[in-house]
C-alpha cells in the first residue's frame, strides 16, 4: 500500500549556487579521513592499524569498544600517514595517502540468487566485517544501527530536500542492480516494509521506480519533507520500545555492491555548491576526500566558509578538510564576521535579499517568488535571547510534536517529558529548520542531540 | 558612519575583560549593537546560516504598531482638554499640549525601566535584552494623562523587579509586566488612577456641566434606563456614541481609547505574525459573547448594554492587541491561545459588569489568565502526548 501524503509545514531555502550537472572525475585528492565524529554515539572508537602501516580499500581501520562487532573501512587504499588525536587523546580521524590505483579487500561474492538465498546471519557477518554497516542508522536517536535488533521497518529517502541538496536521480545513475541487491539484503532483517520515499513534486528515478520488494510512497512538500524522520512520523512512527532503521540510497547501493562483487566500494558522486563556488558541478571521488583540489581556483574569493554537508545541518571544514562519512554535498557560502551598520543592514533595514522566514517590519522576503536565489552568509544576525517567540516553531516542524516543548523539556533533563512529548521520534536534522528560525538564536540542534545522549545515557 | 564605528573600536577595550570598565561590558555591547549589529557567526556544528529577524527587530515590529495609538493618543490628550474648557484649540494646539503632557510620561518609562534593566545585565553579567523597549512604550500608554511622573516610575521599577527580574528577566516572567505596573498603581493609589484623572485639564477651569466620567463609568453608574441614553445624554451629546468611541475621542488612558489605532496596530502585528490573531479576534468574541449572555438576563442597565458597545469601550481593544497577546505570558500552544482568548474576553466583560469599584475588566482579566495560561497549555500538552501514547498501544 503505498502512501501519498502533503506536508504544509515547512520552509525551503534557496541559494545561489546550485551544482550544474556535470560530473569531473579526474581530479583525485591525495588524502582521505575517516572521522569517528561522524558517528553520533560513538564514544570509545579504537583505531586498529598504526602510522605507516598500508592499508586497501575495505581494509577495517576502527570500531567503537562499545559495539566491537561493526567495523569502519578505510574507503582508499594507501598508507595511512597520521592518527589525528584531540584533548585527552579523543580520536579525531585517521588519514590515509591513497594510492595512485585504489586496490580493494576481497570479500566473498555472490550471485543474484546466492544473494536472494543467503541467511540473515551470513549477511550481516559480511556487513560488519566490512565496513557498511554503518550506513544503517537507526530510529530513535539516529544512531548506527544495533545489529542486534529486528527493525519494524526500513525507511530510506530517495530524495534531499536540504537547500543545495544533489540531486539523487542524477548522484545514483545507472546503480540500479546494486540497489535491488541491497534491498534484497536489508529484507532480510525485517518482517515490516522497506519504504522508498519520494520526492512527489519531481520525476522519479527509474532506480527507485523500479525496484522490487519495497512499498513506494510520495511525499509532498516544502523541506523537511525529505527528511526520514518525518517520512517514518507519517507512515509508521516509533513508539517506546520500537526501532526502525533508515539508510541513504548510498548506503544501498554500497551494501549491494558488497555483495554482488565482493568490495568495499567508497566511491561516490559528491556536489561542491555555493554562491562562492566558481564552477558549482559534480565531483567523482571516495568518502572522507579531501576537499582541498576541489576548491583550488574555484572559490570567487578567500572569505568563505567550507561546510561539510548542507547548510542546516553540516559542519564547518578548513579549506583542506575532508568529506563527512554522510555527505554528498560540499556547501560553500561567505563568511559573515563583520559588523554592519543596522540602517542600511541590520536590524533596522528595509530589504528584500535577506532571507526570513517571518515577516518582521522591513524583511520582505516574503515578497519574492519562490524561485528567487539568495547569497547567505554565516552571521548569525542577531545574539541568543530568552524565548520569546511562540508559535514559529510549530510552524516548520510537519509532525505532530510539540517542539518548544520537547525542548524545553530537554534543557529542564525531565526524561519522562522527553519521552512523552516525542524524543524517539526526532534527530537533530528534523528540528534544523527550527533552530534557523528562531528570533532568539538557540542552538536547537545541539539541545536535541543533548536530550537524545541523555536517553541513551538514562 | 565610519566615525561612530571608529569610536565604538577605541572606546571598546576600555570594557572587555581587562579593561577599566570591564564590569559595564553588556551596558556598552547593548549601546554597540543600537548601531552596529554582532560580527558573531554561526558555529561550526548547526546551521550555518540563521534567519535575518533578531529580537530588536521583532521588538522594533511591535513599537510600530503602537505608534498609532501613542499618536492618537497625544492628539487626544490635547483634544479632551480643550473640549472640556471650552476654549477650542487648533490641531497643532492639541498636539503640542498632549505632547506636553504624554512624553514626560514615556522619557520617566522608559529611563526607569532601562536603568533597571542595565542594573540587573550588569550584576547578572548577561547582555541586556530588547523586552523592554516594547514595555516601555507599553506602561505610558495604560496611564491616565494626569498621572503623576514619580508614579509612573514607582510603578515601572515595581514591575521591571517584581514581575520580570525576579523570574529570571524577559522571557522568563508570569504576569505581564506593563499590565503589572498598572495594576500596582491601581492598589496602591486608587485616587489617582480613577475618577476625574482622565483628562488633563491643566487648572483650566471646565465649561459647565462638565464631568469626567469615562463611558465605563457612566455604565456603571446607571441605575436606570439604558446606559445607551446616559451615555448619549452625558455633558457632551456627541462624546460617547459609538462611532465617536470607536475612534477614540473619548477620556481614557493616554492609548487606549482609540478601537481604530488599536485595528490598525492589530493588522500590522498579524501580518507580520507577531501578534497571535487567534487571541486578538476570540478576545472580541469572548467580549461579545459574555455581553449577549447579560443581554439575555439584563437585571440591571449595565447588563443589558448591547454587546458590541464593550468592543469600543474602555481599553479592551488595547488590551487585546497588545496585552493579551505578549506572547511570554500568553499560552504558547495554538490551541490554547483560542481558549485564552476567548477566557480574557468573557472576564474583561465579567468584571466591567460585577466589579463595583473598578469599572475596567482588561487589566484583571489579562493578569487573570497570565496565572492560568501554564495551566491550559498543560492540558494541550497532555492531550498531545495521549495522542503520541494510544498510538503504541495500537
Amino acid at each position: 500500500m503505498s502512501k501519498s501524503i502533503r506536508l504544509k509545514k515547512g520552509f525551503n531555502i534557496n541559494l545561489a549556487g546550485k551544482a550544474e550537472k556535470k560530473i569531473v572525475s579526474d581530479l583525485k585528492p591525495d588524502t582521505y579521513v575517516l572521522k569517528p565524529t561522524d558517528f553520533p554515539g560513538m564514544i570509545r572508537p579504537k583505531v586498529t592499524v598504526k602510522e605507516g602501516d598500508n592499508v586497501k580499500a575495505g581494509t577495517p581501520i576502527l570500531f567503537d569498544k562499545k559495539a566491537e562487532s561493526i567495523m569502519f573501512s578505510s574507503p582508499v587504499s594507501g598508507e595511512i600517514v597520521e592518527i589525528h588525536r584531540g584533548d585527552k587523546r579523543a580520536l579525531l580521524g585517521v588519514k590515509i595517502l591513497a594510492d595512485k590505483e585504489i586496490e580493494y579487500e576481497q570479500y566473498n561474492k555472490y550471485s543474484i540468487s546466492e544473494i536472494e538465498s543467503l541467511s540473515q546471519n551470513d549477511a550481516k557477518d559480511l556487513m560488519l566485517k566490512s565496513g557498511v554497516w554503518p550506513n544503517i542508522v537507526q530510529r530513535p536517536f539516529a544512531t548506527i544501527a544495533n545489529p542486534e535488533d529486528t527493525p519494524k521497518s526500513i525507511f530510506i529517502s530517495a530524495f534531499d530536500s536540504h537547500p543545495l541538496a544533489p540531486d539523487y536521480a542524477f548522484i545514483f545513475k545507472d546503480q540500479d542492480k546494486f540497489f535491488q541487491a541491497g534491498i534484497t539484503i536489508l529484507k532480510k532483517f525485517t518482517k515490516g516494509a522497506i519504504h522508498v520515499n519520494l520526492d512527489g513534486n519531481a520525476e522519479v528515478a527509474s532506480i527507485f521506480s523500479q525496484a522490487k520488494d519495497i512499498q513506494l510512497n510520495k511525499f509532498y512538500g516544502k523541506h523537511p519533507a525529505g527528511n526520514v524522520g518525518v517520512q517514518i512520523h507519517h507512515i509508521d512512527p516509533i513508539s517506546v520500545g520500537e526501532v526502525v532503521w533508515t539508510l541513504n540510497p548510498f548506503g544501498v547501493i554500497q551494501i549491494g555492491k558488497l555483495f554482488m562483487e565482493g568490495v568495499y566500494d567508497a566511491s561516490k558522486i559528491i556536489a561542491i555548491a555555493g554562491s562562492e563556488v566558481k564552477k558549482p558541478q559534480y565531483y567523482k571521488t571516495y568518502s572522507g576526500a579531501s576537499v582541498k583540489k576541489f576548491l583550488e581556483n574555484n572559490l570567487t574569493n578567500d572569505h568563505v566558509r567550507v561546510i561539510s554537508g548542507n547548510i542546516l545541518t553540516g559542519e564547518k571544514i578548513d579549506k583542506d578538510g575532508s568529506l563527512g562519512f554522510y555527505d554528498h554535498l560540499v556547501t560553500i557560502i561567505p563568511e559573515g564576521d563583520q559588523q554592519r551598520f543596522v540602517v542600511t543592514d541590520g536590524w533596522f533595514s528595509i530589504t528584500k535579499n535577506r532571507l526570513s522566514f517571518h515577516r518582521a517590519l522591513g524583511l520582505f522576503s516574503f515578497l519574492n517568488g519562490s524561485n528567487k536565489e539568495y547569497v547567505l552568509d554565516t552571521n548569525t544576525n542577531g545574539q541568543e535571547r530568552a524565548f520569546v517567540m511562540t508559535g514559529a516553531f510549530e510552524k516548520v516542524v510537519p509532525m505532530d510534536i510539540l517542539p518548544t516543548h520537547l525542548l524545553k523539556a530537554i534543557m529542564a533533563e525531565d526524561f519522562d517529558e522527553m519521552e512523552a512529548l516525542g524524543i524517539y521520534e526526532v534527530a537533530e536534522e528534523d528540528l534544523a529548520l527550527c533552530e534557523y528560525i528562531d528570533v532568539s538564536k538557540h542552538d536547537v540542534q545541539s539541545i536535541v542531540r543533548k536530550g537524545i545522549n541523555l536517553m541513551l545515557e538514562g | 558612519m565610519k566615525f561612530i564605528q571608529d569610536f565604538l573600536h577605541k572606546v571598546r577595550p576600555n570594557f572587555e575583560k581587562g579593561g577599566k570598565y570591564e564590569k559595564f561590558f553588556y551596558i556598552y555591547e547593548a549601546h554597540e549593537t543600537l548601531f552596529f549589529t554582532p560580527a558573531d557567526t554561526t558555529k561550526s556544528k548547526g546551521v550555518q546560516v540563521r534567519d535575518a529577524i533578531d529580537l530588536k527587530r521583532m521588538m522594533m515590529t511591535v513599537i510600530v504598531a503602537m505608534a498609532p495609538c501613542l499618536l492618537f493618543g497625544i492628539w487626544n490628550v490635547g483634544h479632551q482638554h480643550f473640549l472640556a474648557t471650552g476654549e477650542g484649540g487648533e490641531f497643532l494646539d492639541k498636539i503640542l499640549f498632549g505632547a506636553w503632557y504624554v512624553l514626560p510620561v514615556v522619557v520617566v518609562s522608559y529611563g526607569t525601566g532601562l536603568s533597571i534593566e542595565f542594573t540587573f545585565a550588569t550584576i547578572r553579567r548577561h547582555e541586556v535584552n530588547e523586552g523592554f523597549l516594547v514595555t516601555g512604550m507599553l506602561i505610558p500608554l495604560i496611564m491616565p494623562p494626569n498621572i503623576p511622573l514619580w508614579q509612573v516610575a514607582l510603578a515601572t521599577a515595581f514591575a521591571v523587579i517584581l514581575a520580570k527580574e525576579v523570574f529570571g528577566g524577559t522571557g522568563m516572567n508570569i504576569l505581564n509586566v506593563a499590565m503589572t505596573a498598572r495594576a500596582f498603581l491601581y492598589f496602591a493609589y486608587p485616587s489617582d488612577i480613577s475618577g476625574e484623572v482622565w483628562t488633563a485639564l491643566d487648572g483650566v477651569a471646565t465649561v459647565e456641566g462638565y464631568s469626567g466620567a469615562t463611558a465605563l463609568a457612566i455604565a456603571a453608574s446607571t441605575q436606570a434606563g439604558s446606559v445607551t441614553d446616559a451615555l448619549a445624554t452625558s455633558w457632551n451629546p456627541e462624546m460617547f456614541t459609538f462611532t465617536s468611541m470607536f475612534i477614540g475621542t473619548v477620556p481614557g488612558s493616554i492609548g487606549e481609547t482609540s478601537t481604530l489605532a488599536c485595528l490598525i496596530g492589530a493588522a500590522l502585528l498579524v501580518l507580520t505574525g507577531l501578534g497571535s490573531a487567534r487571541i486578538i479576534f476570540t478576545v472580541f468574541i469572548g467580549a461579545y459573547l459574555m455581553g449577549l449572555i447579560f443581554n439575555l438576563v439584563g437585571a440591571n442597565p449595565f447588563m443589558e448594554t448591547p454587546a458590541h458597545y464593550h468592543w469600543v469601550m474602555g481599553g479592551l481593544a488595547f488590551g487585546a492587541v497588545f496585552m493579551a497577546t505578549d506572547p511570554v505570558t500568553g499560552t504558547h500552544t495554538d490551541t490554547g491561545k483560542w481558549i485564552y482568548g476567548l477566557l480574557i474576553g468573557m472576564l474583561t466583560v465579567l468584571i466591567r459588569v460585577f466589579n463595583p469599584a473598578y469599572p475596567e475588566g482588561i487589566m484583571l482579566a489579562v493578569l487573570l489568565m497570565n496565572v492560568f495560561a501554564p495551566l491550559i497549555d498543560f492540558y494541550i500538552v497532555e492531550a498531545n502526548k495521549k495522542r503520541r501514547l494510544s498510538r503504541a498501544t495500537v
